[in-house]
C-alpha cells in the first residue's frame, strides 16, 4: 500500500540523506520525494511517498522520528488529505493531431506551456487519478519526456503546523 | 596569543566571553563538560589541536591504531558510565574509527568522536587524506556534525554530550575542518541545550504502568528479561527490587549481565543462543514476559515465531523504535527503565508463584552450566572459574568475540553491573583488550582482566605498547585453542568439519611478543600452572599478558542454532548427546 509520510524537519545539510537512508537501509525505494520550506525559513518539510506495508512504514517513520534533525513525522494516509503533483508532459503533436491534444488538456484544465512544430508541453496539476488519466490520454500521441514533481500533501481542515513543535507527535 | 588560562569556569555563560582559538575552545569545552581523557591520535588534520594538547592540562592516551582508540574510549564509557572522548584525524584515521563507532552505536554507548578534515574550501575535492566521514557514519551515529564555522563549536560540543548521555545513549561524531579549528572565537559554553527535535521521553504513561502492574499481579508464570538498557539506566537496584517483591525469576541478556547478581536464587542467567537451560525454558512456557532495556535481538529470541509463544509482553524501553520491532509488545511503555520501574514496585502486589518457582529449580539443578574435564588438557571453562577464584568475583572483566566470550559470559558470575563488557550487537573482534584499557584507564584501582581469544587479541595487540608506556595494570588472558574456536564449533556442527581457514595454529609465540613490547608474559599448558599463573598476574604491578593453551576442539553448550528455536537447543548437559 502506498503511504504519504509528512515530515518537518530542521532545514540544515545533510537531512535529506539522514532521512532517505532510512528507507533505502531496509530496501524500500521511496516513490517520490518533494522537499521545500515551510512558513518557517528554519523548517523544511519533505513529502514522502513509499509503497509498503503499513508495519514497515510505522517502523521507518519512527526510526526517523529519532533523527535529531526530524520535528514531526505524520503519516497523511490515516488522515483526510489534499494532494497534488504539478507535471511537465512533451508529447509528439502534428498539426493533424495538435487540435486533439488540445482538447484532452481543455478537458482536464491543463495548459499548454510550449509549442514547436513536433510537440507540445503539457503542464497539469492534480491528484495522483487525475495526472494517471491524463497521462494514458496523452500516450497515445508519443511521451517524449516526462518531468514530475512528486506530490505534496496537506491534512484538510483548520488544524495546522503552528506550534507544532510542543505538540504530541503524530506516530512516535 | 597569551596562553589561556585553563579552567573549569571559563566562559560559562554567565561569564564574560573569552577570546580563543577554537583548538583552545575544544579543549575548554571538554573541560567544562568534565571529561578527564582523551584517547587519540594525530595526524595532519588535527595537528592545530594537538599544539593545544601539547600544554594543556587534559588526560590524552596515545593508542598505536585509530580502531584501538575508539574502543578504548567506549571501554571507559562502559565501566564508568561517563560520555568518553576518541579523538583521530582525516581520512583514513576518521575511517579507522568506523568499527568502533558502529560497535558504540549497536550497543548504545555514549562516546563523542572527534575528527579532523581538510580545511572547508578543500571539502569534496579528494584532498590528500579527505573522508567524507559524517556520510560514512550517518546510519552508525546517533547524530553528526560537520562544523563549518568555529562559532558554532562550543553549542555543538555541548549539543554532541547532551545527545550521547541523554536518552538512548549512543556515538555522536563531531568532523573539524583544519581551518576551522585554527579560527578564532568568543568562547562561552552554552549552559542549557534546546534542541527542538530531540525530546526524549522519561516518565512512563502511569496507565501503562498500572496495566503492566495488573499483569504482574495476575501472571502465574512471569519472567523478567533485562537487557543493556538497565545498565545504561542504572536500574540495577530497582530490577532488583521488583524482581525480589513479585518473586521473578530474571533472564538476562549479554548485555545485561551484572544487572542482577548470577548467584542470586531468582536469577536464572542469560538467555538465548548460548543461555542457559532454564532461562530459555522459563522464557518459552511464561505466561508473561516483562522486557526491561532490551530488544529482542535475534541472538536472544531465535525464530520469532516460536519465541515465549504463551507470553503476554510487557516492553519498557526509552526507545519507542524498539516497542514492537521484533516482538509485538501487548503492553508497551516508553520510558527511562529505573524511573519506570520505580513507579511499577509501587503498584505490584507483592506474591511468590511457588509453583513456578518450583518448576525453575528443578531446571536449574537438572541442567546447570556444565562441562567434562579431560585428562592432560586445560578446559577453557575452568579458566573462566579461575578468573573467578583469583579476582573475587570483582573485576572489571572485557570479552573479545567468541567462544570465550560465551565462556566469560556463562561461568564469571557477574554480580555488579558495569563489571561485565562485551561487544553485543556488532560483535567485533578486536574490542576485548583495548575495551580492558579504556575500562582501566576510568577505574582506577579496579581489577581489570581482557579475557581474550588467540583470534582476537590479534586484531589490536599494537595497543601492548600503549599499556606499557603508561603502565595500565591490564591483565590479558588469551583463552588460546590455535583456532577460530566459534567459527571451528559451527563448522563442526553445521558444515560437517570442514575448517575452512579457522586453523591458527602459525600464531606467533605470545609471550614474546608480549616481551617484545616490554609487557611480562607467561604461558600456561598445564592445569597445576593455571592458578599460580592467575595469581601472579593478579599480583604484578603493571601490565601482563597469560598465554593459556586450553582444549583445542571444545564447544559452548547449550546451543540453539541460528534462528531455530528452544526445541532445538542442544548440548542440554554440556555437550552433545550421541
Amino acid at each position: 500500500m502506498k503511504h504519504i509520510l509528512s515530515i518537518l524537519v530542521q532545514n540544515r545539510p545533510g537531512v535529506l540523506a539522514r532521512v532517505a537512508g532510512l528507507f533505502s537501509r531496509r530496501g524500500y525505494n521511496i516513490e517520490s520525494i518533494a522537499v521545500g520550506t515551510t512558513e518557517d525559513p528554519d523548517v523544511s518539510r519533505m513529502i514522502i511517498v513509499v509503497d509498503a506495508e503499513e508495519r514497515i512504514v510505522e517502523l521507518i517513520a519512527k526510526n526517523v522520528h529519532k533523527l535529531i534533525d526530524v520535528l514531526k513525522v505524520q503519516n497523511l494516509t490515516h488522515e483526510s488529505y489534499i494532494d497534488r503533483e504539478l507535471v511537465l508532459i512533451k508529447v509528439n503533436a502534428t498539426p493533424r493531431t495538435r487540435s486533439e491534444i488540445m482538447q484532452i488538456v481543455s478537458i482536464f484544465r491543463a495548459h499548454i506551456v510550449d509549442v514547436s512544430d513536433q510537440s507540445l508541453v503539457v503542464e497539469v496539476t492534480g491528484d495522483e487519478g487525475k495526472i494517471d488519466a491524463i497521462v494514458s490520454l496523452l500516450r497515445p500521441f508519443g511521451i517524449k519526456e516526462m518531468v514530475r514533481t512528486g506530490r505534496v500533501a496537506m491534512a484538510r481542515g483548520a488544524w495546522s503546523d503552528e506550534g507544532q513543535q510542543q505538540r504530541p507527535r503524530v506516530i512516535a | 596569543m597569551a596562553a589561556v588560562e585553563w579552567s573549569k569556569s571559563v566562559g560559562k555563560d554567565s561569564a564574560k566571553p573569552v577570546r580563543m582559538r577554537a583548538g583552545e575552545a575544544f579543549v575548554q569545552a571538554l573541560k567544562d563538560e568534565g571529561v578527564e581523557v582523551i584517547f587519540g591520535y594525530p595526524g595532519g588534520a588535527v595537528l592545530p589541536i594537538y599544539d593545544i594538547l601539547y600544554s594543556a592540562d587534559i588526560k590524552h592516551v596515545l593508542v598505536r591504531h585509530e580502531q584501538g582508540a575508539a574502543f578504548m574510549a567506549e571501554g571507559y564509557a562502559r565501566a564508568t558510565g561517563r560520555p568518553a572522548v576518541c579523538l583521530a584525524t582525516s581520512g583514513p584515521g576518521a575511517t579507522n574509527l568506523v568499527t568502533g563507532i558502529a560497535n558504540a552505536y549497536m550497543d548504545s554507548i555514549p562516546v563523542v568522536f572527534f575528527t579532523g578534515n581538510v580545511a572547508t574550501a578543500a571539502i569534496g575535492s579528494d584532498a590528500f587524506q579527505e573522508a567524507d566521514i559524517t556520510g560514512i557514519t550517518l546510519p552508525i551515529t546517533k547524530h553528526n556534525y560537520l562544523v563549518k564555522d568555529a562559532r558554532d563549536l562550543p553549542r555543538v560540543i555541548r549539543e554532541a554530550f547532551h545527545i550521547a548521555s541523554s536518552g538512548r545513549p549512543g556515538p555522536v561524531l563531531i568532523d573539524l575542518p583544519k581551518d576551522v579549528t585554527v579560527a578564532e572565537i568568543d568562547y562561552v559554553y552554552p549552559e542549557r541545550v534546546d534542541i527542538p527535535g530531540y525530546k526524549p521521553t522519561y516518565r512512563g504513561n502511569m496507565r501503562q504502568i498500572l496495566e503492566a502492574a495488573h499483569a504482574i499481579n495476575l501472571a502465574e508464570r512471569p519472567v523478567l528479561y533485562v537487557g543493556g538498557g538497565a545498565v545504561h539506566s542504572g536500574a540495577h537496584e530497582e530490577v532488583r527490587a521488583l524482581a525480589e517483591k513479585a518473586n521473578l525469576p530474571v533472564a538476562m541478556t549479554l548485555m545485561g549481565l551484572g544487572v542482577f547478581p548470577a548467584d542470586h536464587p531468582l536469577s536464572l542467567g542469560m538467555l538465548g543462543m548460548h543461555g542457559t537451560v532454564a532461562a530459555n525454558w522459563a522464557v518459552d512456557r511464561c505466561d508473561l514476559l516483562i522486557a526491561c532495556g532490551a530488544r529482542f535481538d535475534d541472538r536472544v529470541t531465535g525464530d520469532l515465531s516460536k519465541f515465549a509463544p504463551h507470553a503476554k509482553v510487557i516492553h519498557i524501553d526509552i526507545d519507542p523504535a524498539e516497542i514492537s520491532k521484533n516482538v509485538v509488545a501487548d503492553i508497551p511503555i516508553v520510558g527511562d527503565l529505573k524511573l519506570v520501574l520505580q513507579d511499577l514496585i509501587e503498584k505490584v502486589q507483592p506474591k511468590r508463584p511457588e509453583a513456578w518457582l518450583k518448576q525453575i529449580d528443578e531446571w536449574k539443578k537438572e541442567y546447570p552450566l556444565r562441562y567434562y574435564p579431560r585428562d592432560g588438557e586445560i578446559m577453557p571453562q575452568r579458566v573462566i572459574e579461575a578468573i573467578y577464584e583469583v579476582t573475587g568475583g570483582d573485576a572489571i572483566c572485557t570479552a573479545d568475540v567468541g567462544q570465550h566470550q560465551m565462556w566469560l559470559a556463562q561461568y564469571y558470575g557477574f554480580k555488579q553491573p558495569r563489571s561485565h563488557i562485551s561487544s553485543g550487537g556488532l560483535g567485533a573482534m578486536g574490542f576485548g583488550f583495548p575495551a580492558a584499557i579504556g575500562a582501566a584507564v576510568g577505574c582506577p584501582g579496579r581489577q581489570v582482566w581482557s579475557i581474550t581469544g588467540d583470534g582476537g587479541f590479534q586484531m589490536n595487540l599494537q595497543e601492548l605498547a600503549t599499556v606499557k608506556s603508561y603502565n595500565i595494570p591490564v591483565k590479558v588472558a588469551i583463552i588460546n585453542n590455535s583456532f577460530l574456536g566459534m567459527v571451528r564449533q559451527w563448522q563442526e556442527l553445521f558444515f560437517d568439519r570442514h575448517y575452512s581457514h579457522s586453523d591458527l595454529h602459525t600464531n606467533p609465540d605470545f609471550v614474546k611478543i608480549a616481551e617484545a613490547y616490554g609487557v611480562r608474559g607467561l604461558r600456561v599448558t598445564k592445569e597445576e600452572e593455571l592458578a599460580p599463573a592467575l595469581e601472579e598476574a593478579a599480583r604484578h604491578d603493571g601490565p601482563f599478558v597469560l598465554d593459556i593453551h586450553v582444549a583445542r576442539e571444545e564447544n559452548v553448550f547449550p546451543m540453539i542454532p541460528s534462528g531455530k528455536s528452544v526445541a532445538d537447543m542442544v548440548g542440554l548437559k554440556g555437550r552433545l548427546e550421541s
